[in-house]
């Protein structure tokens, strides 16, 4: 079965969604993210959805069960990269993602985690130290 | 005039889902419709096209280009022989769902297309039409 490979950089795991997928392999990603994430103890996830070219009601209910999923595993979830077609849709179809971090760009959503895990960690690295870390 | 058939396809597999998805995408786009319709058609079919396999037991959709003086359109029929929809009310409400997805399915499609028909049972029928 195909499965949507997934990145290890650091404490990031990313995602990169690039065609339209089966049922089976989203719900397959659903597990193998949380079962990285535990692994390695990841703080961040981010999610590129760049290429996708629609979102359904079936796709959005994973996407959100991955956001809360990771929240539980101690782990950040950032969207990045959502066509505008594909945010007026899915708001006309009624999804709402409510709870799910975005940012544009997959630079602006490494930001975003960056913030969000070094706000809980309070007098550990800082963020520039963090992002130094990374390079 | 007469609508043109575009294609006819089988909906029994999560395979024949992706397909009916990139088929109505490309019909779609081959018409001239913007972007933001293209991904509008796409996401109402894939919400109606799983119905049909899910709940429907399989089925197929018909995929047609309508032709009027003013204006053209796309015309999806989605036809299958399941146990049908027997409250329409409530199956159009938001929020009803059977099983997974967000309960989203039929209102969603409706709100994203001009037009929306539904008949049954038995088995179901469900057209919808987007103009451009």
């Amino acid at each position: 079965m195909d499965r949507i490979p997934i990145l290890k950089i650091g404490e990031t795991l990313l995602v990169t969604i690039q065609v339209d997928f089966h049922d089976r392999v989203a719900l397959a990603l659903l597990e193998d993210l949380s079962e990285k994430i535990v692994n390695f103890s990841s703080k961040g996830l981010l999610i590129d959805i760049s290429a996708l070219e629609m979102v359904d009601s079936f796709m959005g209910r994973i996407l959100g069960n991955i956001a809360k999923t990771s929240r539980l595993l101690d782990c950040h979830c950032v969207l990045v990269g959502m066509q505008p077609a594909i945010a007026i849709t899915i708001t006309e179809l009624g999804i709402t993602l409510s709870g799910i971090h975005t940012a544009l760009t997959a630079e602006d959503g490494l930001a975003l985690l960056n913030k969000l895990v070094n706000a809980k960690k309070n007098g550990k690295p800082s963020a520039k130290k963090q992002e130094a870390k990374w390079r | 005039m007469a609508p043109v058939l575009l294609v006819t396809q089988d909906l029994r597999t999560e395979d024949d889902l992706v397909h009916m998805r990139a088929a109505v995408k490309m019909h779609a786009s081959d018409l001239g419709f913007s972007s933001l319709n293209q991904t509008k058609i796409m996401t109402a079919a894939s919400e109606l096209g799983r119905n049909t396999i899910e709940h429907g037991l399989g089925g197929l959709v018909i995929i047609e280009h309508l032709r009027e003086p003013e204006r053209n359109g796309i015309r999806l029929t989605f036809k299958d022989e399941g146990p049908g929809i027997h409250d329409h009310a409530l199956a159009l409400s938001d929020g009803y769902t059977s099983k997974k997805g967000l309960g989203l399915g039929l209102s969603g499609s409706k709100r994203l297309m001009d037009e929306f028909d539904l008949i049954s049972p038995p088995g179901t029928v469900i057209t919808v039409v987007k103009w451009m």
